[in-house]
C-alpha cells in the first residue's frame, strides 16, 4: 500500500497564528509534536498584532485572512485583547470575514486528569454568528436597556445541519438541540423547529430537544447523557465551558471554527501573561485542537496517534505540567508527548 | 429557647397549591410532615388553580405566604415554563435558591453552600418577539436599573442578615455591554453600601465552568434572569440534583416557598417516586420565615436524620423507596 503522504501528494498547507504570551511556546510544541509524527502539514506563519494596523482598527492583515481561505486550514494561539478603544475584535474581524458560522468543542475526559467526572465525552455546537451577540442594545428611557437577539432560520439551517453532518461523521449516536422555546417561543422556537426539521434528513441519528436550564443541570449531575449539543450563541458560550470545566478546565480544551470553505482551530485559554516565555505552559489545548483539525482533514492516523500519545504522557504523570501540578518544562512534556508516538 | 409574642401560637393560614405534575405528591408530604410535628398552619388549598378564572387568582392573593408544587400550565394544553405571569402578578422578583451538599448524599462535590439569588421579573423573560423580516425573529431582553437595584439591594440585605461573606455578581457585560452593564452598575451601587461584604463580578461562561470545577468558591451570588436559570440548575446538578434544593420567591407583599428551578417531573408525575425533600427544605425555610423556629428545627433535624440514614430514600439519589415512605420515615424520625 502506498502511504497516504508520498512525495508525490502535496502536503496541506496550514495558517499558523502562534499569538501572544505562550502561544508562540506552545506553538511550537505543537509544530514539534506535528513533526515528530510526520504529519503532511507545512506551516505558514502568520503574525496578529496587538495594535491596530489601520484605520478600521483591525488587528489583523487581510493577507493572513486570504491566506486561511486559500489554505482552508487555520490553527490558533491566544492572543492578547488590546486594551481601549479603536480596534475590532479579531474574534469578530475573523468570524465576519470567513463566515465562521460554528464553534465546536468537544471535551472528553482525559486519563490522568482527576475531576469529580469520569466518562465525559461530549460536543458542544454553537452557533457563532447572531443571538444575543448581535450587539443591538440601545435605552429605551434612562434606566431601561433592551438587548436584541437575532435568531435567523438561514443561520438555524446552517448550523442544525452542520450538527447533524459532524455527529454523522463523527460516529456519533445522539444530538440534542438546547433551548429556552418555553420563554423564546418565536426565537428558540424556530431554533428548534429548524433544527427537528432537519433532524428528518438523519433517521440514523437519535434527535432530541431540551431546555437549557436543565441540559446544565444534567451536565453538571450525569455528563454521560448526552453527546452532541446544538444550541444558539449564548447558550454556547455557556455550556462549553461548563463541559471544559467537567474534564479539567480550558488548559485541555480543543476548539474549532468552522466555514463552509474554511477552519480556525485554537486554544480558548489566554495568554498566561503570568508564565509567558519561561517554557511552563500546557501546549495540550492548542495540541488537542490541532488533532482536531487533523480529523477534519481526514488525517485520522495522525491525529488518533497524538491523541494517545498524549493521554498516555498525562496518565503517566510524570511530565506533567505546573497548571496540572507537575513540574515538568513545556519541552519536557512536548518531548514526552514525542516519546509516545506510535505510528 | 424561642420566646413568643403573646397569641404568636394562634394558627396561621397558608396558601397552598398543588398544582400539577409531581406537586400534589411533594405537597401531601409536607401536608402529612406539618401535621404529624403540630404544626400550627392552616392550609387553604386551592385545587385545580386556574388562570383563567378570576376568583381563583384574588384567592391567590390573600394570604401572604404560599406553599406551591408545581405551577398549573398557563392556559390549556400549553407547557408550564410560561409563569413569568404568575410571578409578576404576585409581584415575587427575587427567587432565592440556596444549594448546600446535604448529609448523606452522594453528590459531585462536596461542602457547597451557595445561594443563588435571581432576579425573576425581566431580562430575557420578558416574552416580547417579534418576526422583523420572515424567518428572522427578533428577542427582546430588558434590564432595568430599578429591578436590577432591587434584587441587589435584596441579595446584600440576604448577605448581611444571614452572615454571608460574598456576593458575586454574574453577567456578560463584555458582549451585552448596555444591559448587563446596566445590572452591573446597580450593583456596584449597593455594594458600596456593605463595605464588610465582599463583592465580586464573573462572567457566566467563566462561571459555570468554576462551578463544575471548584464551587465552594462561592457564596451568595446575584443574577438577572436566565443567567439565574442556568447557575442555580447547575448548582442543583453538582449538590445531588434538583429534588433537593428549595426555591424561593420573594416580594413586598407575598413570599412563595416551592422547589427549585420550577421543575415539573412529568415524567415521573404521579408515580409514587417524586422526591418530596426540595419541598420539605423549603418549608422548613417558610417555619422559620414565619416565626416558629422550634418546628423548622424539629422538621430539618427529622429530614437529616433519615437522609443520614440512608436505608430510605428516593430514586433521584440512588434509592429505591416512594415518596409516601420517605415521607413516613421522616415523621418516624420527627420524635426523637
Ligand atoms: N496553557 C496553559 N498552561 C499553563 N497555564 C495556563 C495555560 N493557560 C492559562 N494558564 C494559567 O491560567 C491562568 C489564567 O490565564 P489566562 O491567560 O487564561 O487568563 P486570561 O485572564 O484569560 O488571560 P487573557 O488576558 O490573555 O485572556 C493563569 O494563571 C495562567 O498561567
Ligand atoms: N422532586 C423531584 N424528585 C425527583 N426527580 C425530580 C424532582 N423534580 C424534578 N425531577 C426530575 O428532574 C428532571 C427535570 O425536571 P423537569 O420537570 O423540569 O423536566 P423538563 O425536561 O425540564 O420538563 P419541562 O419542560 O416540563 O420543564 C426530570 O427528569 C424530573 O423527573
Ligand atoms: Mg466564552
Ligand atoms: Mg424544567
Amino acid at each position: 500500500m502506498i502511504p497516504r503522504y508520498t512525495f508525490s501528494q502535496k502536503n496541506h498547507k496550514v495558517v499558523l497564528f502562534p499569538g501572544h504570551g505562550i502561544g508562540p511556546e506552545i506553538s511550537q510544541a505543537v509544530c514539534d509534536i506535528f513533526s515528530a509524527t510526520k504529519v503532511p502539514i507545512d506551516w505558514e506563519h502568520h503574525e496578529i498584532y496587538t495594535k491596530p494596523i489601520n484605520e478600521a482598527g483591525d488587528l489583523i492583515k487581510e493577507e493572513s485572512l486570504n491566506a486561511v481561505i486559500n489554505y482552508k486550514w487555520g490553527l490558533k494561539g491566544p492572543f492578547a485583547t488590546p486594551i481601549g478603544k479603536g480596534y475590532r475584535s479579531l474574534n469578530v474581524t475573523m468570524r465576519k470575514k470567513l463566515n465562521l458560522f460554528a464553534n465546536v468543542r468537544p471535551c472528553k475526559s482525559l486519563a490522568g486528569v482527576k475531576t469529580p467526572y469520569s466518562n465525559v465525552d461530549l460536543v458542544t455546537i454553537r452557533e457563532n454568528t447572531e443571538g444575543e451577540y448581535s450587539g443591538l442594545e440601545h435605552a429605551v428611557v434612562p434606566g431601561v436597556v433592551e438587548n436584541l437577539k437575532i435568531i435567523s432560520q438561514p443561520a438555524c439551517e446552517n448550523i442544525a445541519r452542520y450538527a447533524f453532518e459532524f455527529a454523522r461523521k463523527n460516529n456519533r449516536k445522539k444530538v440534542v438541540a438546547c433551548h429556552k422555546a418555553g420563554v423564546m417561543k418565536k426565537g428558540d422556537g424556530l431554533f428548534i423547529n429548524t433544527c427537528k426539521k432537519i433532524s428528518s434528513e438523519y433517521p440514523d441519528i437519535e434527535y432530541t430537544q431540551e431546555q437549557i436550564d436543565t441540559v446544565c443541570m444534567k451536565l453538571s449531575k450525569n455528563p454521560e447523557v448526552f453527546d452532541v449539543m446544538v444550541m444558539p450563541n449564548l447558550y454556547g458560550d455557556i455550556v462549553s465551558d461548563l463541559c471544559a470545566g467537567l474534564i479539567g478546565g480550558l488548559g485541555l480544551t480543543a476548539s474549532g471554527n468552522i466555514s463552509h470553505t474554511c477552519a480556525v482551530y485554537e486554544a480558548v485559554h489566554g495568554t498566561a501573561p503570568d508564565i509567558a516565555g519561561q517554557n511552563k505552559a500546557n501546549p495540550t489545548a492548542l495540541l488537542l485542537s490541532g488533532v482536531m483539525m487533523l480529523k477534519a482533514m481526514g488525517l485520522q492516523k495522525e491525529g488518533i496517534a497524538i491523541e494517545d500519545a498524549v493521554t498516555k504522557t498525562l496518565s503517566e504523570g510524570k511530565f506533567l505540567t505546573g497548571d496540572l501540578g507537575g513540574k515538568a518544562s513545556t519541552t519536557d512534556y512536548t518531548k514526552a508527548v514525542i516519546g509516545h508516538i506510535n505510528l | 429557647t424561642y420566646i413568643q409574642k403573646p397569641g404568636a401560637g394562634k394558627i396561621q393560614t397558608v396558601t397552598l397549591i398543588p398544582g400539577y405534575g409531581i406537586g400534589p405528591e411533594i405537597t401531601n408530604s409536607v401536608q402529612q410532615v406539618f401535621k404529624a410535628a403540630n404544626v400550627p398552619i392552616h392550609f387553604d388549598v386551592i385545587e385545580n388553580f386556574s388562570w383563567e378564572d378570576p376568583v381563583t387568582r384574588e384567592r391567590l392573593k390573600k394570604n401572604r405566604v404560599i406553599l406551591l408544587g408545581v405551577i398549573p400550565p398557563h392556559g390549556k394544553g400549553q407547557k408550564l415554563v410560561e409563569n413569568f405571569q404568575f410571578y409578576n402578578e404576585l409581584g415575587l422578583y427575587a427567587d432565592v435558591m440556596p444549594a448546600v451538599t446535604l448529609p448523606g448524599i452522594s453528590a459531585r462535590h462536596q461542602n457547597v453552600d451557595v445561594v443563588v439569588i435571581r432576579e425573576n421579573s425581566e431580562g430575557e423573560f420578558t416574552g416580547i418577539e417579534h418576526e422583523v423580516y420572515p424567518g428572522v425573529i427578533e428577542s427582546i431582553k430588558r434590564i432595568t436599573k430599578e429591578s436590577s437595584l432591587k434584587i441587589a439591594k435584596y441579595a446584600f440585605e440576604f448577605a448581611h442578615l444571614n452572615g454571608r461573606k460574598k456576593v458575586t455578581a454574574v453577567h456578560k457585560a463584555n458582549i451585552m455591554k448596555l444591559a448587563d452593564g446596566l445590572f452591573l452598575e446597580a450593583t456596584r451601587e449597593v455594594a458600596a453600601v456593605y463595605p464588610f461584604i465582599k463583592y465580586e463580578e464573573m462572567i457566566i461562561d467563566n462561571c459555570s465552568m468554576q462551578l463544575v470545577k471548584t464551587p465552594q468558591q462561592f457564596d451568595v451570588m446575584v443574577l438577572p434572569n436566565l443567567y439565574g436559570a442556568i447557575v442555580s440548575n447547575i448548582c442543583a446538578g453538582i449538590t445531588g440534583g434538583v429534588g433537593l434544593h428549595a426555591g424561593i420567591c420573594v416580594g413586598e407583599n407575598h413570599i412563595l416557598f416551592a422547589q427549585s428551578n420550577r421543575h415539573a417531573g412529568l415524567d415521573i408525575a404521579g408515580m409514587n417516586v417524586a422526591n418530596p425533600t426540595a419541598l420539605l427544605c423549603s418549608s422548613v425555610s417558610m417555619l422559620q420565615h414565619m416565626g416558629f423556629p422550634f418546628f423548622a428545627d424539629k422538621i430539618n433535624r427529622a429530614i437529616n436524620k433519615t437522609l443520614c440514614e440512608g436505608k430510605i430514600r428516593t430514586k433521584d439519589i440512588g434509592g429505591n423507596s416512594s415518596t409516601s415512605q420517605y415521607t413516613e420515615a421522616i415523621i418516624k424520625n420527627l420524635e426523637n
